[in-house]
């Protein structure tokens, strides 16, 4: 598929040339076809407020917030083999630094520095404790049992902080009870600002997981995504090409660190709200089922599988909806353990050349991402 | 980039007593130990400029021991070694490699989604501009008789193809020291050929020195110029390839085994 850039189509060539650094061997849709459902998955999540009200969409905008969430863990394990349970460590740590420097710092620039320091204590925890793993050693399910032990220990923690002795200026943790009346999204200094209104909250996030998206995707198709890649393969043989194969690991868990933080930041300024809950084995284990279901290679299928099982677990509701999201991810670990977008993606080629005389070059490519 | 790097070509030769020589590489008492199992007991080894040498020895004898702990894949548990005239000792593999230290790997390890151009990338965007990948890869793809499979995946290629690029890759780096783990391993007779083909003709145009580690004697004596004999950990003894296999006791403990 590589390398079939050329087409008939006389005015194709503006339209590659836009195209190609979002394309290439290390994200799995790059044909017209998938362009084309990413396309019409933008403009169906666009449109949803339209159809089904500001409310609604104000009040689902935390779907796109933790398909962000799911993305983050997308990258880092998809693309460099870490299966991080802590994606939600820094996403809380991220969201409670937020709502400290919010309750703390009055008018709109409290917000825009909340904002700042959220996402970079998120980073700097990713960045701390992934130097300590991955210069200490540490490998393969040892990472993953160590983030989730961090989680663990951050709910552990943040259950106890009831009371006024556990308050940071004018933000009380409050224990299992959480912090509370956390601003809303706002960006701006004193007086002069702009504030997210919950509705408006849904175009936010929608604009971040895009912008992330297409960001990541021309990441992982250049220089340093080759060299991601090439340590999720074979970390021995990558470094004796001379790759500090420790420092890219680091890197790229430290970046993961920074959108999960980034989606801490969207999930509070949501819900004005954070509590210990959100660093709970259950949340720690929903990114990893989404990006198990929709497929750890493929930041679309991990957002579409974030979007979708999230709302199956509303319609569903209570004890039961995680009873089916489990029962969902062991028939899909059993049958396609690569995920359903590899899958679909696989069974489209298959299609595709198997009608392969009558379809012209340009069009035998793949579909899904 | 340093594989290059000229500061490093011009500081070269001067080994820890002072000498200077055109050794390349020179291990001083170098000892590994694997729980209370010794695999390396006191080998000093030295490789010339731009020479071929060979290592053999039966299973177990250390050969892969001493391959991994010249590229740093292993700590020594003691005794040093020195790479042009530096101690590279307690370096990690990835800046052996940028002092032009390569290796090719024995079970073919490519990279399986990426065709042979891009499999070339991942050594080429080291050390040269985007804008140059495609004439070097080129370069490098017909140098080694692949350029008809640039755009083919490893799944593709046959075992032979898949042995010369990986070759390739490592070559790509510009190394001084190229360390082949059994590179004909598992190939035909017709493979084994071109590959010893292959390694003269890279010879003869880059003066690469080579560590090879092979078991295929006759492969050992179309290219080697000296050829080391390892036994249970230790050199066991060195010369050329005539001198190693008219010693009646190398062929006791290896050569005998063979036929």
């Amino acid at each position: 598929m590589e390398g079939v850039r050329m087409s008939s189509e006389p005015n194709s060539s503006l339209l590659e040339r836009v195209r190609s650094p979002f394309e290439g061997p290390n994200t799995l849709g790059n044909s017209n076809g998938f362009w084309l459902t990413f396309g019409v998955g933008v403009v169906s999540l666009a449109l949803y407020p339209v159809l089904f009200g500001t409310y609604a969409a104000g009040e689902r905008a935390v779907f796109l917030v933790y398909a962000l969430l799911g993305v983050s863990l997308c990258f880092v394990w998809g693309f460099c083999g870490i299966l991080s349970f802590g994606q939600v460590a820094f996403f809380g740590v991220s969201g409670y630094t937020f709502g400290i420097v919010g309750l703390n710092v009055s008018s709109y620039t409290g917000v825009t520095l909340g904002i700042v320091a959220g996402i970079a204590v998120a980073t700097l925890f990713a960045a701390a404790l992934g130097y300590f793993m991955f210069y200490g050693g540490v490998r393969d399910v040892y990472v993953t049992i160590i983030t989730l032990v961090v989680a663990l220990v951050l709910k552990t923690f943040m259950d106890q902080t009831a009371g006024g002795e556990w308050a940071v200026g004018e933000a009380e943790l409050g224990g299992f009870n959480g912090m509370r009346n956390i601003p809303n999204l706002a960006i701006g200094v004193g007086d002069i600002g702009i504030e997210v209104s919950r509705a408006m909250h849904y175009y936010v996030a929608l604009a971040a997981l895009i912008g992330v998206y297409l960001g990541l995707r021309v990441l992982v198709n250049g220089r340093f995504g080759y060299a991601m890649v090439a340590t999720l393969e074979d970390e021995t043989r990558t470094e004796m090409f001379g790759y500090n194969t420790t420092f890219i690991k680091l890197v790229t868990f430290t970046l993961g660190g920074a959108l999960a933080g980034l989606s801490g930041v969207l999930y509070v300024t949501w819900g004005n709200y954070i509590n210990p809950q959100q660093f709970a084995i259950t949340a720690a284990s929903m990114p990893v089922i989404w990006a198990s279901i929709g497929g750890r290679d493929s930041i679309a299928g991990t957002i579409a599988a974030a979007i979708v099982l999230q709302w199956i677990e509303l319609q569903l509701s209570g004890e039961w909806a995680l009873v089916i999201v489990g029962s969902l991810l062991v028939f899909v670990i059993l049958v396609m353990p690569e995920g359903i977008a590899p899958r679909l993606r696989t069974f489209v080629l298959d299609r595709q050349s198997s009608s392969e005389p009558t379809t012209t070059p340009a069009t035998t490519e793949e579909v899904t991402d | 980039m340093a594989a290059s790097d000229p500061t490093v070509k011009t500081t070269r030769a001067v080994d820890e007593t002072g000498e200077r020589s055109s050794r390349i590489l020179q291990t001083r008492d170098l000892h590994k130990e694997f729980g209370g199992l010794t695999a390396t007991d006191t080998v000093d080894f030295a490789v010339e400029e731009g020479e071929l040498r060979c290592l053999i020895g039966p299973n177990g004898a250390g050969k892969s021991t001493v391959l991994n702990l010249i590229t740093g894949q292993l700590e020594p548990t003691a005794g040093s070694i020195y790479y042009d005239g530096i101690d590279i000792t307690s370096l990690p593999s990835h800046e052996r490699v940028d002092r032009g230290i390569s290796m090719k790997f024995q079970v073919p390890t490519l990279y399986e989604d990426l065709t042979a151009r891009q499999n070339l990338r991942i050594p080429l965007q080291r050390i040269v501009d985007a804008a140059e990948f495609e004439t070097r890869t080129r370069e490098l793809l017909a140098q080694f008789d692949l350029l008809a499979e640039i755009d083919e995946t490893p799944a593709t290629l046959s075992h032979g193809q898949q042995q010369r690029l990986e070759i390739a890759m490592a070559m790509a780096l510009e190394p001084t020291l190229m360390l082949l783990d059994e590179p004909v391993a598992g190939l035909s007779v017709e493979e084994t050929a071109e590959v010893a083909e292959l390694l003269r003709t890279i010879r003869a145009q880059e003066g690469v020195a080579f560590i090879v580690i092979e078991h295929d004697i006759d492969f050992v004596e179309t290219i080697a110029d000296r050829v080391t004999v390892l036994d249970q950990g230790s050199i066991f003894t060195e010369g050329t390839i005539e001198e190693v296999k008219t010693d009646p006791a190398v062929r006791r403990i290896y050569l005998g085994e063979e036929t």
